[in-house]
């Protein structure tokens, strides 16, 4: 009975959360601090309920809403979920629950603020995972940026004024682009179709002009590839990272990232199938440099933070190549990643904040024997470093096995350059790892570090939980992944025989390139029909 | 040949800008009373309220009548309620200021209420000469509440300056007037319009050059680049409020005029696609760029005013119906946003001392959480971010262009806006990111200031949230006379 209502609750119960902290006094902070813990871990229990009610064999989307909104336009609240939105919707609600647990003491200054920006984030986030109209898209998009820019800002470290608005230009940049591009694909559904709509499912039946795909690709890849993110649109996220306070830090790392892959699985791929076997072989090239770069460059970071945001790159890297490997392996193994990745990465940059929160340094130097001051905090350090790297009974070596299996499929040059990935960034994150914790304590300030609280053991151990669940037990994830998946892939397999026969035509008739007629399906004839004036 | 004229002498055509002007006349009567000057907001205001509920009445009427003097229309209407709601923010934001900085004389509301006559004038006639007519009578009273602070230089600059700029503008248009009489032998726009085939063909030097000229006036007023000159001092220099009012009422005054000219009357000139394409690419771009490096607020929205001018000019660049919806929708969304945003800086000039430098916001967020929190949300509007109604207001615009296929033009406007960003966010990184190294005044709200706020506050958000009903008031805009 609650089919209908489900997904608008768990979206919007962080606003309202909102609505209710506002109207508690600024200074008492541990009130806010429950009521808004409390709201995160409702919108949670909320977000089990979805996981519980989901078919997972059923195909296309489900507890689909649509709502009109703006008439005229043809826009309307119109949302739904696939098993690859489920996923990342229970990921935002527990890392949501988790970041307000861990910034319970570091945040001291401006709590309401703060409580408020994650909750409205929160929103955000949520919001654009179930939206299936892209206008809702694009709003969601942007109004997420807007909570962020304060987290990093306000409660940021020393550079934070020139992280926060680089972040927020950078982003900025991409998505007006993918404004135009949603603008102009209204128009050309309503040429198409006599009616205005901005519904993705809609949209997606109507067959682009091959010349109008390499554009639009273009704009809403830029967007995407801007957030992931992908080489070398990357600058921003090292100083985003590593200024930003811990719990913006996860939900960065954990979910905005994934909102870049997100979109090339929800929008590019299935849309614009025609212009992704094109655009292919340089996204699968640049995410091999971003895999390669981002790994040697974290080799050799002082700060254990600026370290795990450049595996970040390296990480990403990786989701994208096995996405674009287009087939079944890597776009599973994709976006099985892309939820181990929210985990393991996220979970590390929890650990180095509780390390920060109790020495306000991150350099590696600084640090050395924490394993014997701190063994409760080693050990699950431990298996996060491990489950980063992708070690067989953690949720990485799932996601990578499968993205390497799909790679290899697909090209073996590409799986040969993406495996010594795996290994360089097992040498990086070892090395530091051995750095930090093992070795003779060094320094006098480390001596009487106080090992993890109960509340900090609250944080991670759900986290831990979730590394080995998936590392041993995936097929529940996977399952609901796969229909999902072969959607999409079915899409673009299409796209790939006419390409084939595409380039067929080409290299038969040269001459017929030569008067630019190229192929003789409908949708590549049709590209001489744009006029760009 | 059709006769337009209706000789009928219909009073009720005219009864918003009656009451207006009845409400001036008898704040400048009760003036010489000490006591009864004191009511003089509160005149204005009945006034302002009574006219807004006239001219509420006269939604859905299209009736000429004057001898085809005054052309009573959805447009029109629609703008005249635009001018009154931005009229009637500025008396509740500018009281205050007046007394804290001496110079609260019933004159300043007399002023106001004469200029928003002059721009319902000019929104209620085809008529260029009754056109003219109402721009001088907007116009005259802006001169003068720009030196309203007789004792400041700054103020006393902004006037001369705005006064010699205007005179010299409205000089252009009254030229390009007289060329277009020249060519048609007659002022009735809407004549010109039914010969326009005609004249065209006959006298296409005239007409040609009488538009441009016409053009250049009113350049001048809504401030497009490269008629833009005088706009950060006169901005600069002029009491806030004032400021306020400058930056939403004659431009949208102007937006109706040139909608009205040519939109609906000289659609036919291909040309002028060309030539507003330059405009609105010059306007956006320059307003930006030289907002990007201001350390004064006010200036900074000076040219970010520019910036938005430039936004509107698309919409001339589009044209059709989408195009003159989407202008109606952005200039009202935008005298919900720009008022807010000057109404906050006022307040804040209102502390002893404040000069509304950068410098005096920093710090704001802690010591007045609420302030600073509205401040954001109508930078944030200003900026163009979903789901504010900024963000709806650039929308429609850039969706009416890429429509037409103006894709360029829209992508040329986003990259725009993008740039816009850095400065708007610029004032939000003062109020919350920056730490207070002086300490000022506690801001003295006023009952009439924190409505203002309120109702801004509301505009700015809850119009973007559900548009629809601002979208349905644009799209019945579009019936006009011509």
């Amino acid at each position: 009975m609650m089919e209908n209502e489900i997904l608008t609750l768990v979206t919007f119960f962080p606003t309202i959360g909102v609505l209710l902290l506002l109207l508690v006094p600024g200074d008492r902070h541990d009130s806010l601090r429950s009521v808004s813990l409390i709201i995160a871990f409702i919108t949670m229990l909320f977000s089990f309920l979805l996981w519980a009610m989901f078919d997972p064999v059923a195909n296309g989307m489900q507890f689909e809403v649509n709502v009109p909104w703006i008439t005229s336009l043809g826009i309307s609240y119109h949302v739904g979920i696939d098993g690859i939105s489920l996923l990342l919707i229970l990921l935002t609600t527990i890392l949501s629950v988790l970041c307000i647990l861990s910034a319970w003491r570091s945040i001291a200054t401006g709590v309401k603020g703060f409580l408020i920006s994650i909750l409205l984030l929160e929103t955000g986030m949520i919001g654009v995972f179930c939206a299936l109209d892209l206008f809702l898209f694009y709003v969601f998009w942007e109004v997420m940026l807007i909570p962020m820019y304060f987290l990093i800002g306000v409660w940021g470290g020393p550079r934070k004024v020139y992280a926060a608005i680089k972040f927020v230009l950078f982003t900025m940049f991409g998505s007006l682009l993918m404004l135009v591009a949603i603008l102009f694909m209204l128009f050309e559904y309503q040429k198409y179709s006599g009616e205005y709509s901005f519904d993705l499912l809609k949209i997606m039946q109507m067959p682009f002009a091959y010349h109008a795909q390499l554009w639009l690709f273009a704009a809403f890849g830029l967007a995407f590839a801007i957030k992931v993110p992908l080489w070398p649109f990357h600058t921003w996220l090292p100083d985003a990272h590593v200024e930003a306070p811990t719990a913006a830090s996860v939900i960065l790392a954990g979910v905005l990232l994934k909102m870049g892959t997100y979109g090339f699985i929800r929008i590019c791929l299935p849309m614009f199938p025609e212009a992704t076997v094109t655009f292919l072989p340089y996204i699968c090239v640049l995410s091999l440099i971003a895999i390669i770069y981002g790994a040697l460059v974290a080799m050799v970071q002082k700060d254990v933070k600026s370290l795990v945001a450049f595996s970040s790159v390296s990480h990403m890297g990786f989701i994208m190549l096995g996405m674009f490997a287009l087939n079944t392996q890597g776009m599973e193994g994709a976006v099985l990643q892309m939820i181990n990745h929210g985990i393991s990465t996220g979970a590390l940059f929890l650990i180095v904040g509780m390390l920060y929160e109790r020495r306000h340094t991150r350099l590696i130097a600084e640090f050395g024997g924490i394993a014997k001051v701190m063994p409760f905090y080693a050990a699950v350090f431990m298996i996060v470093t491990l489950s980063s790297i992708g070690l067989p009974l953690t949720n990485g070596f799932v996601g990578e096995f499968l993205i390497l299996i799909g790679v290899f499929k697909f090209n073996t040059v590409y799986g040969i350059v993406a495996a010594s990935g795996v290994v360089l960034s097992a040498c990086y994150m070892l090395w530091m790892f051995q750095r930090v914790v093992f070795g003779k304590v060094t320094k006098s300030e480390n001596e009487k570090l106080k090992d993890v609280s109960w509340r900090e053991r609250m944080v991670l151990i759900p986290l831990v939980v979730l590394i080995f669940w998936i590392g041993i037990y995936p097929k529940p994830f996977l399952d609901r992944i796969e229909p999902a998946v072969k959607q999409v892939l079915e899409r673009v397999s299409r796209a790939k025989t006419v390409e084939a026969e595409r380039r067929f035509q080409i290299e038969t008739e040269l001459p017929a390139r030569e008067a630019g007629s190229v192929g003789a399906t409908g949708h590549v004839a049709g590209g001489e029909n744009l006029c760009w004036k | 040949m059709i006769d337009f004229t209706s000789a009928s002498i219909d009073f009720e055509l005219i009864y918003p800008e009656i009451a207006l002007l009845a409400a001036s006349f008898l704040i400048l009567l009760t003036a010489f009373q000490r006591r009864l000057a004191q009511l003089a907001p509160l005149i204005a205001l009945v006034g302002i309220l009574v006219s807004l509920a006239l001219v509420a009445r006269q939604w859905g009427n299209q009736q000429s009548g004057f001898f085809g003097m005054i052309a009573c229309d959805n447009f029109g209407t629609a703008f005249k309620a635009i001018f009154l709601v931005t009229t009637v923010l500025t008396v509740g934001m500018a009281h205050r200021y007046l007394v804290t900085r001496n110079i609260n004389k019933p004159e300043f509301y007399a002023l106001m209420l004469i200029s928003t006559f002059g721009m319902m004038v000019m929104a209620n006639t085809t008529d260029l000469v009754v056109m003219f007519l109402g721009l001088e009578i907007m116009s005259v009273p802006l001169y003068v509440m720009a030196g309203f602070a007789r004792r400041s230089l700054e103020s006393n600059e902004a006037a001369i300056k705005y006064f010699i700029m205007g005179a010299f503008a409205s000089a252009f248009l009254l030229l390009g007037i007289a060329f277009l009489f020249g060519a048609s032998g007659t002022t009735d726009l809407r004549r010109i319009v039914a010969d326009f085939n005609y004249i065209a063909s006959n006298f296409e030097f005239s007409l040609y050059v009488g538009a441009a000229l016409i053009l250049i006036g009113f350049g001048f007023k809504i401030a497009a680049v490269p008629f833009h000159t005088w706009v950060p001092d006169v901005y600069h220099g002029a009491p806030t409020p004032v400021t306020a009012f400058f930056s939403v009422g004659p431009k949208a005054a102007g937006f109706a005029v040139m909608l009205r000219i040519f939109l609906f009357g000289f659609e036919q000139m291909e040309i002028l696609t060309v030539v507003f394409w330059v405009l609105a690419v010059l306007t956006m771009s320059v307003g930006n760029i030289l907002a990007l490096r201001q350390d004064n607020v006010k200036r900074m929205l000076a040219y970010s005013s520019i910036a938005h001018a430039g936004y509107m000019l698309v919409a001339l660049v589009v044209g059709g119906a989408e195009a003159i919806s989407a202008a109606v929708f952005y200039i009202s969304a935008y005298t919900m946003f720009n008022l807010g945003a000057f109404a906050v800086i006022t307040l804040l000039e209102t502390r002893s001392g404040c000069k509304s430098d950068f410098s005096e916001l920093t710090g704001l967020a802690r010591s007045c959480p609420y302030l600073s929190a509205v401040l954001a949300l109508f930078m944030f509007s200003l900026c163009g971010f979903p789901p504010t109604v900024g963000f709806f207001g650039k929308f429609y615009i850039f969706a009416a262009a890429v429509k037409s296929g103006f894709i360029w033009l829209a992508v040329i406007g986003v990259m725009n806006s993008f740039l816009s960003v850095y400065y708007y966010l610029r004032v939000v990184k003062a109020c919350y990111f920056d730490d207070a190294r002086t300490t000022y005044d506690p801001v003295p709200y006023s009952p009439a200031m924190v409505l203002v706020l309120i109702i801004t506050a509301a505009g700015a958000l809850g119009l973007g949230l559900f548009p629809q009903r601002v979208l349905e008031f644009a799209q019945s805009a579009l019936f006009a006379f011509l």
